[in-house]
């Protein structure tokens, strides 16, 4: 569960994401304008000798960026494309959104880059969700929120109006898959098997050397 | 004896080590068994792989779910420590502004160097890898033959433990009867690549490296190393019984705290230290060797890092061992700026790195496999050495020297990067896209061609005349140039990725190119630079003889891979080790002899 939903926000907050989106959107060229409300990331990184075998969480760090109604909107838009099914428990169960967060809030080049892509994208969710539903994105019903996804999810075939939130759109699932598949109920859901001691190593077993037509070579 | 500070230095040692990796963990191995006092110098901090290696340690319990940055350019969990290719304070230059002209400088700081992270691919050089100019009139040969460091493979291959078959191929030296361990089963692409390479001539095997696939023979291993030895035979078998089998799990590039693979931290430095002859001294950077008015070694000249003051050890030999790039700095340093060892002017020539090139593809054939677990031996099972030497002798390939193909590709642990590209997700999320992330992850497959360059008059580095590290250092500037023969391997090594992925049904996912120089690796960035002091037969031509010991200093010996005459396309380390443990024997003898 997110700490803080969106319908419990005060108007006063709800009209500054507003006016934010607005300025990004005001952008001609690049995927969103930079710096609108999206200072550089402050914080230092982790030095070129950190402990390895520490268990880490977003923040321990450096300080994370996103405010109570981004969160909330990541979660959200983390858990439609991760959603809980057949395969797993949803994204947002699994930290990704918080794993976002701490990627954008990176002092790093690559991390700097996606800072503004994923803020202001966030910022668009929330304004796209308003003009078209009056309500923030994160307190929008499923069909709703898909409704808005669906225009924005291939960056081929997105409208031109909507190829800079489609690419935002690419980046937040790709970084989304990441985060996801890379925790243990991730690695369940894509067929990873392993990180575990074994006294042998046996190889592919008998169904998977036949269904690729291969046979162990070595005795 | 033990890991020490400056204060703790004893007045005189035997040997003077700088340099803590492959050969100078080697050295020390072989010098203290056979009774000699050693102290170590290592520019980085101790490492204690035991307790410091990440094992089980999963992507989401580090920053950034272990993905590279600046600072862990190889990954959070990559067992390289203050280093990477830029070490903070201490720079180095490049000569030119193109990109195929520059030269990338790996350099870790901690015991045991480069070790640590290695792959563990453990290959032997071949009879036609020392002999190459009498081959093709191209390079140098080296002043010694394969017959003469076959012994001395041996021993490190038992030593070390290293896993794979005999091929019984061209210049690709079988190992004696019950030396490697045996190999680990192929993994499925690597079956694959075998399958379909075998219908193009090329013969996927399993590869060696240096990963203990069961407990090593402590028993009687040990006797065999050091006959005539019982105190040397005694420390090896406990350090040998220290060691454990692999289990299976965990990338080595992470190291290993139960020592189930090679990294002269858990294989060279404990039975060296376990003699009480050896000091290690770690934060002591080598700045000089200092040579008295007869020429001689006498000590090294070194920056404690912990006060930044220069400090001097003193011995009757020293041995450099840290790394082409360093060896060649210490020495073009030494003397004021003068320079030792130099008379030839070749300090800093004819360095070499690895050929390398790589190419990415998508096999449908590897799609929705049943999952299993390919963990394995923690890196490559199978590689392809190089199958060419018939066609090239017919005149049928138009270049020289050859490269051997590393496999990648495998139902590998996930890090935090995407799994599954883009063009594979179009337009999907939810269910479907877990569904799809599931039917491609593990269908995704490289190549990598690992080949030898040929030394050139256009890759070398020398002292830059302006600029200073930290200390006051003067810094490496580096030059670096391809010749044809490298853009022609490179061109046929694509051209023979592409097909196999063709041939397995596969798509190329390597972005076109017509231009060998936009594909091949940068210099350096496969982290094997040799050269820069290379052995010869005479002095005007090279730096050291066939003893790695330099022809102007008698009791100077270069025990990294500055002293190769050639880069055969065999990953360097296992020669290095082989090389610095002839060397350590000679020194020995020498010793006794008292000729240094």
């Amino acid at each position: 569960m997110q700490e803080t939903s969106l319908h419990r926000l005060s108007r006063r907050d709800v009209f500054k994401w507003f006016a934010a989106a607005a300025v990004a959107m005001s952008a001609e060229e690049g995927v969103f304008a930079v710096g609108s409300g999206v200072p550089n990331p402050a914080g230092r990184g982790y030095g070129t000798d950190p402990d390895l075998t520490r268990d880490y969480k977003p923040g321990d760090i450096w300080p994370l960026t996103f405010d109570a109604p981004q969160r909330a909107a990541a979660a959200v838009l983390c858990d439609l494309i991760f959603p809980e099914d057949h395969l797993g428990p949803s994204a947002s169960s699994l930290g990704v959104p918080a794993f976002i967060d701490e990627w954008i809030s990176a002092p790093y080049p690559v991390q700097s880059a996606d800072r503004p892509v994923v803020v202001e994208g966030l910022v668009w969710l929330d304004a796209e969700a308003g003009r078209r539903f009056k309500r923030g994105f994160a307190a929008l019903d499923e069909d709703q929120r898909r409704a808005i996804c669906d225009d924005i999810c291939d960056l081929a075939k997105a409208s031109p109006e909507h190829k800079k939130a489609a690419r935002f759109f690419s980046k937040f699932r790709s970084l989304c898959a990441g985060g996801y598949f890379s925790t243990p109920p991730g690695w369940k859901a894509i067929g990873y098997v392993g990180n575990t001691p074994s006294a042998t190593f046996d190889g592919p077993p008998p169904e998977a050397l036949k269904k690729v037509g291969v046979e162990q070579t070595v005795g | 004896m033990a890991i020490i500070t400056p204060s703790k230095t004893q007045p005189a040692y035997d040997v003077i080590i700088v340099g803590s990796g492959a050969g100078g963990g080697q050295a020390a191995y072989t010098l203290t068994l056979a009774g000699m006092k050693c102290v170590m110098l290592e520019a980085g901090r101790n490492y204690e792989p035991a307790r410091e290696t990440p094992m089980f340690q999963r992507p989401d319990q580090a920053p950034l779910r272990g993905l590279t940055t600046p600072e862990k350019p190889f990954g959070f969990y990559d067992s390289t420590i203050d280093g990477g290719w830029e070490v903070p304070g201490e720079p180095y230059t490049q000569a030119s502004d193109k990109r195929e002209e520059q030269f990338h400088w790996w350099r870790p700081r901690m015991l045991g160097g480069r070790t640590n992270h290695w792959g563990r691919i453990s290959l032997r050089n071949g009879p036609y890898d020392f002999k190459p100019r009498s081959r093709d009139g191209l390079g140098f040969d080296w002043p010694i033959a394969y017959e003469d460091v076959d012994p001395y493979y041996t021993r490190v291959e038992q030593l070390i433990g290293v896993f794979g078959t005999n091929s019984g191929m061209e210049n690709t030296p079988d190992s004696p009867e019950g030396v490697l361990m045996p190999p680990p089963k192929g993994r499925i692409a690597e079956l694959l690549a075998q399958k379909f390479g075998r219908k193009m001539g090329v013969p996927f095997m399993p590869i060696h490296r240096a990963v203990l696939t069961r407990q090593q023979d402590w028993q009687g291993l040990p006797a065999k190393l050091h006959p005539d030895n019982p105190r040397a035979q005694r420390i090896v078998q406990e350090a040998m019984r220290a060691r454990a089998a692999c289990f299976w799990a965990t990338d080595c590039g992470r190291g290993c705290s139960i020592g189930a693979n090679y990294q002269s931290t858990t294989v060279h430095l404990p039975p060296a230290l376990a003699t009480g002859d050896l000091d290690i001294l770690p934060n002591a950077h080598a700045r000089e060797v200092l040579v008295n008015a007869e020429g001689k070694a006498v000590g090294v000249l070194y920056i404690d890092k912990a006060t930044g003051k220069e400090m001097r050890v003193l011995g009757r030999a020293v041995i450099l061992a840290a790394s082409s790039g360093e060896t060649v700095r210490i020495l073009l340093n030494s003397n004021g700026g003068k320079g030792v060892a130099n008379s030839s002017g070749l300090v800093g020539k004819y360095i070499m790195d690895t050929v390398g090139t790589s190419v990415a593809g998508q096999i449908p054939q590897l799609e929705d496999c049943p999952p299993h677990n390919e963990d394995g031996a923690g890196g490559a099972h199978f590689y392809a050495p190089w199958w060419g030497y018939k066609d090239q002798a017919a005149g049928q390939l138009d270049f020289p020297r050859g490269y051997h193909i590393e496999t990648g590709g495998s139902r590998r642990m996930p890090s935090g990067a995407n799994p599954v590209p883009e063009d594979f997700t179009r337009g999907l999320y939810g269910t479907r896209l877990k569904e799809a992330a599931r039917r491609y992850y593990g269908s995704f497959v490289s190549y990598s061609c690992r080949g030898e360059m040929i030394p050139n008059e256009g890759s070398f580095c020398e002292l830059d005349p302006a600029l200073k590290d930290k200390w006051g250092i003067p810094v490496l500037r580096w030059h670096w140039k391809w010749s044809e023969h490298e853009l022609r391997q490179v061109a046929h090594a694509r051209k023979t990725f592409i097909e196999l992925i063709q041939s397995m049904g596969g798509s190329m996912r390597s972005p076109e190119s017509n231009n060998p120089l936009e594909y091949i690796e940068a210099g350096g960035k496969i982290i094997h630079e040799v050269g820069g002091a290379i052995m010869g037969a005479d002095p005007k031509h090279s730096v050291c003889n066939q003893w790695n010991q330099t022809w102007d200093v008698k009791n100077l010996f270069l025990c990294d891979g500055s002293s190769f005459a050639s880069n055969a396309d065999k990953n360097p380390t296992l020669t290095i080790m082989a090389l610095a443990w002839r060397a350590g024997d000679h020194l020995v003898e020498q010793a006794k002899k008292g000729n240094l």
